[in-house]
């Protein structure tokens, strides 16, 4: 199985690459539109500020080929805010696979929200041997409010979408390479589509 | 539910932990490598590495060393100790790191702050603060508390919130090593002051002072190092005492 992981400088790649190698599973960091469309699974990792993440994106002409590509893809954090139409974090147009709005936390609660927190009510073969309830560990400022492409919801002051799913795309709010074994979990459920 | 962390904090010098971590199961106790494994699988949310060694030579040493962690243990790593240039950060988060640690550098050049959060995001700067209350004023301290100064603690707070910090770890210098508990009133101030998360370090010795530092000091995590190396508090046992107390951890 090929599995591109796409590198366009965001700082936790070599961590989803180790995760990956992990659980036996060998992949590679890529720019390149080609050879990520051609790969049987991509992973689209993010942390870091939408706005800059997003021009790095295009300067290596990338917003084209992602919304393109017909294999399963998995954003992750920022990867899955990218995704999205619109972020409000730098006023960020995104890629516009899921028609939704990416929105910053408005609550008395601490922002960003860093730690592990739940994932509850599960719709996604992606969650294969995950319990309800399970932990996950995130860190964010931004979130994806509940819509109809919701396969995970967490709480945070209010309850959010933390993960989605639109055809062959999959976003995760939270870090499954950073969440312990439930994390390692759901990267194999991935590869396993 | 957000969960309140526990985070053990390991001490690296050439490579290699440093002070009396004693743990029979492990073959090879001054491996950090082994230890964040031996962590990773004992309930810790998150682990520091600080750095104590931490000149321009060993930089490289450290490098290598966030890599063989981040290959190996699947949650997340703070490293620290003598950060102090943007090239640094980078290749430590492109190793492998998930957040950084500045401290004194950050006191003496504040722009910095601004600097690695606007390039690597608030997310993965943490500040490190080391206090002390002097006449009735809790003042900052450098170069891991050797060198007093006349900055305030709460504004410095403040200052590190606004310049773009994801978090700040607190260390009181009048409660490291005390084993009595932590500056429950200062974090409490702190925490409340500001809007990202605070980590409370220095004075634990007991499973009490982490429900104390939680409830009373309004922490958002607690960092502990003795007690957890030396054996004296299994984390799985801290985590249920402190459900048996409302609060809110993964087990």
């Amino acid at each position: 199985m090929k599995i591109a992981v796409i590198d366009y400088g965001a700082g936790n790649v070599q961590s989803v690459k180790y995760a990956l190698n992990r659980l036996g599973y060998e992949s590679f960091l890529s720019d390149d539109a080609e050879k990520i469309s051609s790969a049987d699974k991509v992973i689209f990792p993010g942390v870091g500020e939408a706005a800059s993440a997003m021009k790095a994106i295009k300067a290596k002409k990338l917003e084209q080929v992602i919304p393109e590509l017909k294999q399963p893809v998995l954003g992750i954090c920022l990867g899955m805010q990218l995704m999205c139409n619109y972020s409000e974090e730098g006023n960020t147009q995104g890629l516009g696979i899921f028609d939704l709005t990416v929105k910053r936390f408005e609550t008395d609660l601490k922002v960003p929200q860093i730690g592990w927190n739940q994932i509850e009510d599960l719709r996604s073969p992606l969650f294969k041997n995950i319990s309800e309830n399970e932990y996950m560990y995130l860190v964010h400022s931004y979130y994806v409010p509940i819509n109809e492409n919701t396969i995970a919801k967490t709480n945070y002051g209010i309850a959010y979408a933390s993960a989605i799913q639109k055809d062959n795309f999959y976003g995760v709010q939270f870090h499954p390479e950073k969440s312990s074994k439930a994390g390692e979990i759901l990267l194999k459920n991935f590869l396993e589509l | 539910m957000l969960t309140k962390r526990i985070i053990p904090c390991l001490d690296i010098k050439n490579g290699r932990t440093v002070k009396g971590i004693n743990f029979e199961s492990l073959r090879d106790a001054g491996d950090p490598v082994e230890l964040a494994e031996y962590y990773s699988e004992s309930g810790a949310d998150e682990l520091v590495f600080l750095d104590i060694t931490a000149t321009e030579e060993r930089r490289d040493t450290l490098v290598e060393l966030v890599k063989s962690i981040a290959e190996k243990i699947n949650i997340p790593f703070t490293v620290g100790g003598g950060i102090s240039k943007i090239s640094d950060v980078e290749r430590l988060l492109r190793t492998g790191a998930d957040k950084i640690s500045v401290n004194s550098a950050a006191v003496k050049d504040p722009d910095l702050i601004n600097r690695l959060s606007a390039k690597f995001g608030s997310q993965c700067i943490v500040v490190a603060i080391d206090a002390k209350k002097t006449e009735g004023i809790w003042k900052i301290h450098l170069a891991g508390g050797k060198i007093p100064t006349e900055i305030e603690l709460f504004s410095w707070a403040r200052e590190v919130e606004e310049r773009g910090a994801g978090e700040i770890l607190f260390t009181s210098m009048d409660h490291d090593g005390t084993k009595n508990g932590f500056a429950n009133e200062a974090l409490a101030k702190m925490s409340e002051m500001l809007t990202i998360p605070v980590i409370a370090s220095g004075g634990a010795g007991n499973v009490s002072h982490f429900t104390d530092t939680f409830l009373k000091g309004k922490a958002d995590a607690a960092l502990a190092a003795s007690v957890f190396h030396y054996g004296e508090i299994d984390i799985i046992d801290l985590k249920k005492e402190l459900l048996k107390n409302n609060i809110p951890v993964r087990i």
